[in-house]
């Protein structure tokens, strides 16, 4: 019983907390990169101003808009929320723990994806069908190098529950593996891919022919602007929490902590988040965009990278 | 059950012949719907136990008479007919009169397809699946009395009498002692007889199923014919064909066959996902891309029969169970989500005029039905959690990881390999759907005949509600659907086997590891709903709407009422991206580019010829193999008398040795 009601209680925490911070997290990974730069950068809190100002805004749409440009941002969001939900954050043993299937998350943003994509269809205007062709492209070759990271997982785990595979994980007894960080390395250029950034696509670009996942909004405005910038705060946000989980899961609580783990928990996590928006600003101040037939090699290249990591963990098998 | 089973053949039976007639087109096809509703009926009781055991019939071949089953397998797939026959019958009641010998030959192809599965004897299920093959060629040939078409129906015809006879192959290996299922279980096959068996069946069903490199007609021939029978053919007659692969290598080639018998099901279930997939972003023809979306999901499936050849052959049960659960599931929402798709693309076609989605586009504002209908299907075709689709390819990926529970290192890295590529082919899918919903459904309408569509009304619509319907419940209740299949998980894996559910779950046994579609759907709604009530409290203004935005582009001239046709995405330059980087994997792409002279005025151009590498590969081929023969056979002529015995001669005692070889044993 008190177990149902921590689970519960973490739950509805994790997923305030998870709402809260994304775009907090915008927010830092532009100052950092400000500052790497030598610019002063914008107030950590901007993200949050320019989604409330767009709250208040009257949504202008293209006459040739329909009910798809308006229903898309809440599936969109809807569905990211959800799989931000099933990754743990500070504690572990969630509510929803036992649905934290790694193929469903990954399903869950691809219908995230595809919203995106219709809606760039929507107003029937050059460049949000060539976004969304791009998009849909770069995720032909991001799926199946995540579907591959997760086979990895699941043999050293057994299966592809989240939560099993970060127990597993932070329990040490995998040990350090050659092939955990070539499935991590393929992670990160999928996170790369998935959330638009340099070199796939640039985030602060206005050069309308470079664009993918801004292309896609541009005929977006007032409300569904915000829900849009919201859902990609949070897809950033979800997959720093899913590299977290897997990659570095120490310090979580356990299933059945109470508050004190959950704060030890929460502190942890906030200082892995800020690793990671540390390590993203660096490196996308160090390295330029690709073009955009250039990708499917990136991509491709992560691929690669874990099918090798499966064939070296099967190896490992045959060995034990 | 038996009698409504004899009662829906008989009013099939009936109904060809009123259909060949040419009157009451509309009763004719509303009776097939009925019937077809009756052989759902039989299998959806076959499923809650009451199986029709083999019961032989007053007729049949001169040496024994017909035999007559329903087990959970069969009315599995008649539940899958029925699903896709009585939308299809429906729609073909609503659209306008066909030609009288498509009338005839309707009722005859879902007549054909349900008698190959309620079969209990080689001899009957031979009968049924070329009684299919001969009614579906007629449909497309009623259709199609000269030009490109009617070589469609010939190459058709082409690949379905090959498939044919090497079933027949494949029949005569297994049943030395009787052509009885029955008989066939009770001496199953081994050795080099156990192989050629499987490469009979490989060829026949599978270049039915349109397994590479066999496809090249499937994507021609499935929208050749009219809507509702390219419903029935990609969504009901591949099934078919998949039936008889499941009941020939799994069930009567016996349980002991060798783990290697699932490697060339995967090899080619995978190309032919891949290549399948690929194609439907490429296809200039709405109907074509649906059809190429057919070769990816039957490629999907023959992965999974694949896979679970492998487990059992592994001796790892419960895996080869997960794997079937898959490949039936999948089966049922293909059927479900394709009949829906090609009804919706057969309303567009006959609503809007055109089946180029170059001469489509904006018809949500037009056919808000239609429109529905179509997203609720794509969604389903490009496996987004929780429609339908996803809940099949969840139980196929989830089987591809558990792969490396195979002991060989081999066999592990198999299922890697078809785990990358089965990931890109639902991308791929993925892609294709968005690009049909939006060039069809989304933006500017591009001519003036769409611009002007009306929405299906009356059955037209209720024939796209239904297959739309059921594919929402599929999608809920996926796992309550995957126990009612577990008497055919038995069927071919013996009585111990269990599908892979608990509960109203999606699960796989102790792992842990399982997908609720239920609370998937009810936790979406959940935040949804949250989320637009969280949103309109703090922005209560309404939206207006006003001219896009387009980055500032000045505004199309009065002559252009629908914008310029030039800023809107074409259905070639929305595949563009995925032809250049994965095209050359399944294609022979040639681009000319004609670069225009100095200082001239002309444009350039760059035109694209895109060829498949079946048709290449193997069609080339094979067409200059026949011209040649036909040559050397017109040199026969011209011989000598001397030379004339001397042939006929040497055939008589080449036809007396093998006589001498066969009889020495």
């Amino acid at each position: 019983m008190l177990q149902a009601f921590g689970s519960l209680i973490t739950q509805l925490l994790h997923v305030a907390l998870i709402l809260a911070v994304a775009p907090v997290l915008v927010g830092v990974v532009r100052w950092l990169k400000a500052r790497l730069m030598g610019r002063r950068g914008p107030h950590l809190l901007q993200p949050w101003r320019d989604i409330l100002k767009l709250l208040r805004k009257r949504p202008v749409m293209a006459e040739t808009a329909s009910v798809v440009s308006q229903a898309t941002p809440y599936l969109a969001l809807g569905a990211t929320a959800l799989a931000a939900a099933l990754i743990p954050s500070f504690a572990q043993g969630m509510l929803l723990a036992p649905l934290a299937d790694l193929v469903l998350i990954g399903g869950l943003l691809a219908l995230a994806r595809v919203c995106l994509a219709l809606n760039g269809h929507d107003a029937g205007t050059p460049f949000g069908g060539m976004g969304a062709a791009r998009e849909m492209t770069f995720a032909v070759f991001a799926e199946p190098a995540l579907l591959v990271c997760v086979m990895v997982l699941a043999v050293l785990a057994g299966g592809s529950n989240l939560d099993a595979i970060a127990a597993t994980l932070r329990e040490g007894a995998v040990g350090l593996r050659i092939s955990l960080l070539f499935a991590a390395l393929s992670l990160i250029a999928v996170m790369l891919a998935e959330n638009a950034r340099i070199p796939v696509d640039n985030p602060a670009t206005h050069l309308e022919l470079t664009m993918v996942h801004e292309a896609m909004l541009l005929e977006a405005s007032g409300r569904h602007l915000a829900v849009w910038e919201m859902q990609a705060a949070l897809k950033l946000t979800l997959w720093f929490a899913l590299l977290a989980a897997i990659f570095i899961p120490f310090g979580t609580a356990p299933a059945g902590g109470g508050p004190l783990a959950w704060g030890i928990g929460l502190a942890l996590w906030i200082v892995k988040m800020g690793v990671l928006a540390l390590g993203l600003a660096f490196f996308e101040s160090a390295i330029a965009k690709m073009r955009v037939f250039r990708v499917p090699d990136f991509l491709g290249g992560a691929l690669l990278l874990a099918v090798l990591a499966a064939a070296l963990i099967f190896f490992s098998m045959g060995l034990a | 059950m038996l009698t409504l089973l004899g009662l829906a053949f008989l009013a099939l039976l009936v109904l060809a012949v009123l259909g060949g007639t040419g009157r009451a087109p509309r009763i004719a096809f509303l009776g097939c719907a009925v019937a077809m509703g009756a052989m759902g009926l039989v299998g959806a009781s076959a499923l809650l136990g009451g199986e029709v055991p083999p019961t032989p019939l007053p007729f049949g071949p001169p040496w024994a008479p017909a035999l007559v089953a329903v087990d959970a397998l069969s009315a599995w797939f008649l539940l899958i007919l029925a699903l896709v026959g009585v939308p299809a019958s429906l729609f073909a009641a609503a659209s306008s009169p066909p030609p009288r010998a498509e009338g005839a030959a309707f009722p005859l192809f879902l007549a054909g397809m349900a008698a190959a599965l309620v079969a209990a004897d080689g001899f009957s299920m031979l009968l049924g699946f070329e009684v299919m093959s001969l009614a579906s060629w007629g449909l497309i040939a009623a259709r199609h009395p000269r030009g490109p078409g009617r070589r469609t129906a010939g190459l058709y015809l082409g690949f379905a009498l090959f498939s044919g006879l090497c079933l027949i192959a494949g029949f005569a290996l297994l049943a030395p002692a009787g052509l009885g299922f029955a008989a066939i279980r009770a001496t199953p096959p081994e050795g080099w007889q156990a192989g050629a068996v499987l490469v009979f069946v490989l060829l026949g069903a599978g270049s039915k199923a349109g397994l590479v490199p066999f496809h090249v007609w499937l994507p021609r021939a499935h929208p050749a014919a009219a809507t509702p029978v390219s419903a029935l053919m990609s969504g009901a007659m591949v099934k078919v064909a998949l039936y008889v692969m499941l009941r020939m290598l799994l069930d009567l080639a016996g349980p002991a066959q060798p783990l290697w018998w699932g490697l060339p099901l995967v090899a080619v279930g995978g190309a032919t996902a891949l290549l399948g997939a690929l194609r439907a972003n490429l296809e200039q023809d709405i109907k074509a891309a649906l059809a190429c979306s057919t070769l990816e999901n039957m490629g999907l499936m023959a992965v999974g029969l694949g896979l679970a050849l492998l487990f059992r052959g592994a001796d790892l049960r419960p895996l080869a169970a997960l794997a079937l659960a898959a490949v039936l599931l999948h089966a049922l929402n293909h059927a479900g989500f394709k009949a829906l798709l090609f009804l919706c693309a057969g309303a567009v076609v006959g609503l809007a005029g055109s089946r180029d989605p170059d001469r489509l586009g904006g018809l949500i504002h037009r056919m808000p039905w239609v429109a529905g209908c179509a997203m609720f299907g794509a969604a389903s075709a490009a496996a987004l959690p929780p429609f339908s689709g996803f809940a099949s390819e969840w139980l196929l990926l989830q089987s591809l990881i558990q792969g490396f529970r195979v002991a060989e290192m081999s066999v592990q890295l198999v299922a890697a390999a078809a785990l990358a590529v089965t990931g890109m082919a639902v991308g791929l899918a993925a892609a294709a759907m968005v690009r049909f919903v939006g060039l069809v459904f989304l933006g500017r309408p591009r001519t003036p005949m769409a611009a002007g569509a009306q929405d299906a009304t009356g059955l037209m619509r209720a024939s796209l509600l239904i297959p739309a319907v059921a594919s929402a419940l599929l999608a809920v209740l996926a796992a309550p659907m995957l126990s009612l299949a577990g008497g055919a998980i038995q069927v071919l894996l013996g009585p111990n086997a269990r599908p892979a559910v608990a509960g109203f779950d999606l699960a796989l046994g102790e792992l842990g590891t399982r997908y609720a579609p239920w609370a998937v759907a009810g936790l979406l709604a959940l935040a949804v709903t949250i989320l637009v009530f969280a949103v309109r409290r703090r922005s209560k203004l309404e939206a207006v709407h006003a001219p896009a935005w387009d980055c500032g582009f000045m505004a199309p001239p009065p002559h252009l009422p629908f914008g310029d046709p030039l800023s809107q995405v074409s259905a070639a330059g929305l595949g563009q991206p995925i032809r250049r980087s994965l095209g050359g994997v399944a294609l022979v792409i040639h681009e000319r580019h004609g670069a225009a002279a100095p200082g001239s005025a002309q444009p350039a151009t760059l035109r694209v010829t895109a060829e498949d590498r079946g048709v290449a590969q193997l069609l080339r081929p094979l067409a200059r193999a026949r011209r040649r023969l036909s040559r050397e056979a017109e040199g026969l002529r011209n011989l000598t008398l001397r030379a004339y015995l001397g042939i006929a001669f040497g055939t008589l005692l080449g036809l007396l040795s093998l006589v001498a070889w066969l009889e020495r044993g």
